[in-house]
């Protein structure tokens, strides 16, 4: 290497070196550690006692830790479709020429930028069984609301309920690709006599499929890890009979309330390699549906 | 810029960021010079408690010029000490509950006080005797106390005269307590096409099995306040350990409180009791269903005056043991306290400990006991801390505190576990989808599974930690 090089190749690393440093300390590290504690007895105060796959092997056999793992899917097999749904109807019809459009995004995308702490206590008084505005709603209909958040049979529905409030990101995403797909392609269906849905099937949903996809992973790895709702609106024990009792708030309590830190690392290995299958899954699915522009398919 | 001073800019950056993650190091370790040295102490307690204990604080800062104790109140202080002894820079002194000692001790993060006791001629004798198991593991002191609680049954006399029953007597067995709550529950019932209000006891009989009502007010919910949910089987003779190191979930006398638990639910309907529950308040607002006159008996720690005072200052109220099953169990109740005990690492324990026993004396544990409404741990009392104390049944709660029927939380290392699932166990059962058996079965495999994890681990550690613990030199 000549000495003009090797002096580039320093002052190009000299360059980077605090982002390196900063990914090698608070990045790689810690990540190796997990793996390394994941094998082990780690209460933090301690050294780690080696147990070898003791951990993972508890994991089998531990019936909380697969009732919050079923909570979580089944969570995220409803919310997650219904959250990309309603952020695509949003933004289908927010896209459409109306009066005020600026201000109707504007009122949908707000609820999305409340903290997931200040959401939670306030649907926690949505959702109150006698003073709850949503069972005052529906008394006026003549329906009797449920005790959303003291049955274990509504406290998951509820949570895909609140989690609806937030599907601003998304739309404003989808919104955005919308507007880029090319008007010709619309002018020329029309000529060719395309209905609406005709234009919505074969022009729209392809042309923003890659930002579907985008959605879809990256709400698939946030449903996945809910933790700050379900935390703060029924604590660590998960609520009536464990009903809320999510993978990432369980993962947290070995963690940080039984100061359980080997076997918390080993669940957290376990959502990594789940949330990697799932979206392995889904990328597999999509593939054939996903058009990017300017490739072949 | 030339291209030369961007790349010579590029590393003053990087020394900088090195200096600085440097120096972030080495302030914790200043102390100031000549002065008095800087004590740093955690205090779990904000707000009246917090304040009352910071007076103290202020009075020792006065009282001489050689410590200086900085007080911090420290939310979920629990947490934020392990991962600050971990960091290598705990405080001095750390205020917890003693619930949190036996799990703190498992995992190395005091240090043993016997010897500064020893130096200082303090005595454990000095406090009742349930103090002595709640400050001590594995043979070693780890804490001391600042103050106790015991608890009982606090009543609302109105609502008792208005069910037409003795405001002054407290049920004596769990079987009265039950009959008195039911003259105390009132609901609204639909009759004729019109919603009238009358007590449950004037429901005919396939009313209260249709359990087509909706609660107004009742007069006792085991539910509630849900603090010492997990310890019902107290009453019920029960124990949730052998006294060592057994796990005891799965006993009759546990089941037979987990069987009166949910003898309430299917007694007054489990969505009539979930609805009434959704509208009560916090503890600390006027909307607490006690201070509302929504529940007509609670169990509670003899700090309640307080906030009875604060939220709802007319109530006309009354406190006595909680009834066992039995008449001849009594009296019973659950012992705790506040506790002060040094971290490991800490950098000044001597000094610390000098705090530690200043807050042992018998005119400042008292004055802290009547700041925060608590019951003083030791065994003498001041006429004048029994006369001006805010609870005019403070002798009572002592009496029983003092007895044989004092109980304490198991003292196992997975304690917190523990909790989780029995309170879970109540939960199920609670909300019927779980029979006693069952639920406290799944307690017993998932907390001796538990026990073994740690097991495994105090076989590794343990004689190195006694051996630690017997040698440490403050």
């Amino acid at each position: 290497m000549r000495t003009a090089a090797k002096l580039r190749l320093r002052n190009g690393l000299l360059f980077i070196s605090p982002w390196l440093l900063g990914f090698a300390l608070f990045v790689v590290y810690p990540v190796g550690a997990t793996f390394y504690y994941s094998f082990c007895d780690y209460d933090v105060l301690s050294h780690p006692v080696w147990l070898g796959l003791q951990n993972y092997r508890d994991m089998l056999t531990d019936t909380v830790l697969w009732q919050a793992l079923g909570n979580t899917l089944l969570y995220a097999a409803v919310s997650l479709p219904l959250g990309l749904a309603l952020s695509l109807g949003l933004a289908l019809l927010l896209n459409q020429p109306i009066v005020l459009r600026p201000l109707f995004r504007t009122i949908f995308f707000l609820p999305s930028l409340v903290p997931a702490v200040a959401l939670a206590m306030l649907w926690l008084w949505m959702f109150n069984g006698q003073f709850g505005l949503l069972n005052i709603a529906l008394e006026t209909f003549g329906i009797k609301g449920p005790i959303w958040l003291g049955d274990p049979a509504w406290t998951k529905p509820a949570l895909v309920i609140m989690s609806l409030w937030g599907v601003g990101g998304g739309m404003i995403i989808t919104l955005a690709a919308l507007q880029e797909v090319p008007r010709e392609l619309y002018e020329s269906a029309e000529i060719d006599g395309a209905r609406a849905r005709h234009k919505l099937w074969h022009i729209t949903l392809p042309m923003i499929s890659p930002v579907l996809y985008f959605n879809l992973i990256m709400g698939l790895i946030g449903v996945m890890q809910i933790f700050a709702q379900p935390y703060i609106m029924f604590g660590g024990n998960g609520g009536p009979s464990r009903s809320a009792l999510f993978y990432a708030v369980y993962l947290y309590e070995n963690a940080f309330t039984y100061n359980d830190m080997g076997y918390a690392c080993a669940m957290a290995w376990i959502l990594f390699l789940i949330i990697l299958g799932l979206t392995l899954i889904a990328t597999r699915a999509t593939r054939r549906h996903i058009y990017y522009a300017g490739k072949a398919k | 810029m030339s291209y030369c001073r961007c790349i010579a800019s590029a590393r003053v950056a990087v020394w900088a960021l090195a200096a600085l993650l440097l120096g972030c190091g080495a302030t914790a370790s200043r102390q100031a010079e000549g002065g008095p040295v800087q004590i740093e102490y955690w205090e779990k307690w904000t707000g009246h408690e917090g304040e009352a204990m910071r007076e103290i604080v202020d009075d020792f800062n006065a009282s001489q010029n050689e410590i200086h104790v900085n007080l911090i109140t420290v939310s979920q202080i629990e947490r934020k000490i392990m991962l600050a002894i971990m960091g290598g820079h705990p405080p001095d002194v750390a205020g917890l509950w003693t619930h949190w000692l036996h799990i703190l001790c498992e995992r190395n993060a005091l240090h043993p006080l016997d010897r500064l006791i020893a130096e200082a001629g303090l005595s454990l004798d000095d406090y009742l005797p349930v103090f002595k198991v709640l400050l001590s593991d594995r043979g070693f002191i780890f804490a001391l106390p600042t103050s106790g609680t015991s608890v009982a049954l606090y009543r609302n006399r109105q609502l008792f005269r208005e069910a037409g029953l003795d405001p002054d007597h407290s049920p004596t067995s769990i079987a009265e307590l039950d009959a008195i709550a039911e003259r105390l529950t009132v609901v609204e019932q639909r009759r004729d096409g019109k919603i009238v209000r009358l007590p449950y006891t004037e429901l005919t009989a396939a009313e209260k099995e249709a359990r087509n009502f909706r609660i107004v007010q009742m007069g006792f919910a085991p539910a509630e306040p849900g603090w010492w949910t997990m310890l019902w089987s107290t009453w019920f003779g029960g124990a949730l350990w052998d006294g060592e190191e057994k796990i005891t979930a799965d006993t009759p006398e546990n089941r037979a409180a987990l069987e009166w638990f949910r003898s309430y639910p299917l007694k007054y309907g489990l969505d009539n009791m979930r609805a009434f529950a959704s509208g009560f308040g916090v503890f600390m607002s006027p909307q607490n269903p006690f201070y509302s006159g929504k529940i007509a008996m609670v169990l509670q720690g003899v700090w309640m005056p307080n906030f009875i005072e604060k939220y709802a200052p007319d109530l006309d109220w009354a406190a006595a043991p909680f009834p066992a099953v039995d008449p001849a169990m009594n009296p019973i109740t659950i012992v705790e306290s506040d506790i002060v005990m040094i971290p490991r690492g800490a950098r000044h324990p001597r000094e610390a400990f000098r705090f530690m026993t200043y807050l042992q004396r018998p005119e400042v544990i008292e004055r802290l006991c009547l700041a925060q409404r608590k019951m003083s741990p030791l065994r003498q009392a001041s006429p004048h801390y029994l006369e001006t104390h805010k609870n005019p049944f403070l002798p009572m709660f002592i009496e029983i505190a003092r007895g044989p029927g004092a109980r304490i939380a198991p003292r196992v290392p997975v304690w917190y576990e523990y909790m989780a699932e029995i309170n879970a166990a109540y939960d199920k059962v609670g909300s019927l989808t779980a029979t006693p058996a069952e639920a406290l079965a799944q307690v017993q495999r998932r907390v001796e599974w538990k026990q073994r994890r740690a097991q495994v681990r105090w076989d590794a550690v343990g004689p190195a930690r006694l051996r630690e613990w017997s040698e440490w030199q403050p």
